[in-house]
């Protein structure tokens, strides 16, 4: 039973929480504490279910095509991905320092260290729990709450194997921190980080989520990021799982005083995918910028959650997402922002920009705005568009042909949220990456 | 070079060419003057092929072929070029970028070899002293947060790098300082040659003391009401459009 992998697929919907339970109890449960969180995932999972689209936060997704199949635990030992393989996915950067995790499971032999500093730990979640790391327990399933989030809880019932990656103060890590996750196969895998940034830390951490070949696997991933007072976090989210997977990935983050949060996240693979990014602003001053692109195509259903909480006064966050769509595919944007009563002098800014490339694709956008302070300045708005004719004529008009003039302009779209990444290598390959995407038709 | 018959175009019901026929030959400069609603920049529009504009009836037919039937980018890549009343701002595409693609997709139609960015460099510098604009611009998306200035004249720069047989000037005189109008007006002149032609749309005689005409045509509701020489366009300055528009209007009242 437990060798399932490839064949693992069936589509007794309501024994898929079942299949869970049973590969739930056929894992080693680690520490007494780890156990207890474990368990605590697992009842909580068993409690909730799947989300219908009667619940407010699934509202425009249906995630029936991952509740229908019953997804066994993929394989941890993997043979056959080679270094080399994995040569496309680094952006061309040999100096990162880079974790490969095959499954969700750490490979040391895919990795490559750089040198990073005094006061930085970055290892597997797996070792750091079993050398007993003092600090993993003590903020380990805190930040990414699963009250509410089933497949938070269902992450959480299956942690074993993650990146951990742990700043003292004042550290300050200049090569990037790049997490890799590779999935082979059609079963689940339940990737598990946790950052902990010390007061006035600083590094860019970038969570790669890629395969190798197009298969109908499941990846079920959470980080948990803490920030200190002062420190800075640039964390980039690049989902490009193949065309056939499902992904739900929640980065949940907690910001004390002064701390200073930059994501981005990218999301252009996937059957069904979705990316939830909740911040939380705990201490004043703290700020967030979270930026977001997502491509869609063919059949691609690509759902984008935020959620930006402001407890403490004098926070400003800004977001700004794009989405481009095309095919007959379908993107989601949620944005919520919550301004708790304490939390004066917010200034929040949130956009929502979408460009229809076919007109049978669909987006739905919600920003969300919700204030309960009466001394804030708050901006949210949202925007569906298609290709500018007169644009697209301006440059027909100057030789360039039809296509080539949509790849253009669907570039052009994207420029500006492109250009927030500071990492210069990822903004130019990922600006390659969108021209690259919408020339199928004019690379001849 | 081209030979225009007849022709009727208009947006959806609204027709707005009301039988338009025009020869413009190699070496000429033609000036199409008229007031404002009397069709100069649907003509205008239609020879560069906007597919907004719907033609109805009659023929162009440009260097012996059918040039309604070629699709805007095609009809650039022949050689023809329309610098906009209105450049369109595009952010987020550099100038160079954009100006290189144009350049590069009609060498390729031509059957020629495309140029690096290195190469484009090289060829463009001169092009900018033309027109008076600095080597910045070309890192700056097209026309966005460009003056009317700096719009008309990178029309203009364009123009030169494109080095088209038929250009097409769609009110490139309207909102320019006397300064601006004399640099896009050198930058037109330094481009005559004996095997290229022009089309002038102006609503002022003003760009005409700089860009001398061989014929003027004074368009009215749809029609040339009057041809002439360039002396034509000093009495329309002297008399204003009222005196043609009167014979013009009477099919129409």
């Amino acid at each position: 039973m437990k060798k399932a992998g490839a064949s693992s697929v069936t589509t007794r919907a309501p024994g898929s929480i079942e299949v869970y339970r049973d590969d739930f109890e056929g894992q080693p449960g680690g520490p007494d504490w780890l156990w207890a969180l474990r368990k605590q995932g697992m009842a909580r999972f068993q409690a909730l279910g799947f989300p219908t689209t009667k619940n407010e936060d699934w509202h425009f997704t249906s995630v029936a095509p991952i509740a229908d199949r019953a997804f066994r635990l993929a394989p941890l030992e993997v043979r056959g991905v080679k270094r080399s393989d994995l040569a496309r996915f680094n952006f061309g950067e040999n100096a990162w320092h880079t974790l490969v995790f095959v499954n969700g499971a750490f490979s040391e032999d895919l990795s490559s260290a750089a040198v990073l500093g005094k006061g930085v730990r970055v290892s597997s979640l797996a070792r750091a729990i079993k050398s007993g790391t003092a600090g993993i327990e003590r903020h380990l399933g805190k930040i990414a709450t699963f009250e509410q989030h089933t497949f938070t809880a269902l992450n959480t019932a299956f942690i074993n194997d993650g990146a951990f990656v742990e700043l003292a103060a004042d550290a300050i890590v200049e090569p990037p921190i790049h997490l890799v996750f590779v999935s082979e196969g059609e079963g689940v895998s339940h990737p598990r980080n946790l950052i902990v940034a010390g007061r006035h830390s600083r590094a860019t951490v970038i969570e790669s989520y890629v395969s190798l070949r197009d298969s109908g696997y499941f990846t079920n991933a959470v980080t948990e990021v803490s920030l200190g007072e002062g420190a800075h976090l640039d964390h980039y989210k690049l989902q490009r799982e193949s065309e056939s997977a499902f992904h739900v990935g929640t980065v949940q983050i907690r910001e004390a005083r002064d701390s200073q949060l930059h994501s981005f996240s990218l999301a252009v693979g996937g059957s069904l995918a979705r990316t939830n990014i909740y911040t939380s602003l705990d201490g004043d001053a703290a700020t967030c910028t979270l930026n977001g692109l997502y491509l869609t195509d063919g059949t691609q259903h690509i759902d984008n959650q935020t959620s930006i909480e402001h407890i403490a006064p004098n926070c400003p966050s800004h977001e700004l997402y794009k989405g481009v769509l095309d095919g007959r595919s379908h993107g989601v944007f949620n944005g919520k922002v919550y301004v708790h009563p304490e939390a004066q002098k917010t200034d929040g800014k949130q956009s929502n920009n979408n460009l229809l490339l076919s007109p049978s694709a669909r987006v739905d956008t919600k920003p969300q705005l919700e204030i309960f302070a009466d001394d804030v300045k708050c901006t949210h708005g949202a925007t569906v568009g298609r290709l500018d004719d007169l644009a697209m004529f301006y440059l027909n008009s100057r030789g360039i042909g039809p296509e080539t003039a949509r790849m253009l302009l669907t570039y052009a779209f994207a420029a500006d949220v492109l250009e927030t990444i500071e990492l210069e290598v990822l903004r130019k390959e990922l600006e390659k990456m969108v021209l690259v995407r919408f020339a199928h038709d004019t690379v001849a | 070079m081209l030979e225009i018959n007849d022709l009727h175009a208009g947006i959806g019901d609204r027709e707005i060419l009301k039988g338009i026929s025009l020869n413009v030959k190699a070496g000429e400069i033609h000036a199409v003057m008229g007031p404002n609603g009397s069709g100069k920049s649907t003509l205008a529009q239609v020879l560069a092929g906007n597919p907004s504009y719907e033609v109805t009836r009659g023929t162009v037919s440009y260097n012996g072929q059918n040039l309604l039937e070629m699709a805007p980018e095609v009809r650039a890549q022949n050689g023809i070029f329309l610098a906009f009343q209105y450049p369109v701002e595009i952010p987020g595409v550099s100038n160079a970028y954009f100006l290189r693609s144009a350049y590069n997709e009609i060498r390729k139609a031509n059957g020629q070899e495309e140029v690096d960015p290195l190469e484009f460099l090289d060829l463009v510098e001169e092009k900018l002293k033309l027109v008076d604009m600095d080597e910045s611009m070309l890192s700056r998306s097209v026309n966005h947060g460009f003056s009317g200035g700096e719009k008309k004249r990178n029309e203009i720069f364009q123009m030169a790098v494109l080095s088209p047989r038929l250009a097409i000037l769609d009110e490139t005189d309207s909102g320019l300082d006397i300064d601006a109008l004399r640099i896009v007006a050198e930058g037109v002149n330094k481009l005559r040659s004996p095997d290229k032609a022009t089309i002038v749309v102006t609503h002022y005689q003003r760009l005409l003391n700089y860009i001398v005409p061989d014929y003027v045509h004074v368009l009215a509701n749809g029609r040339i009401v009057k041809s002439g020489g360039k002396e034509l366009a000093l009495q329309l300055e002297e008399k204003g459009y009222d005196w043609l528009q009167g014979a013009a209007a009477g099919a129409v009242a």
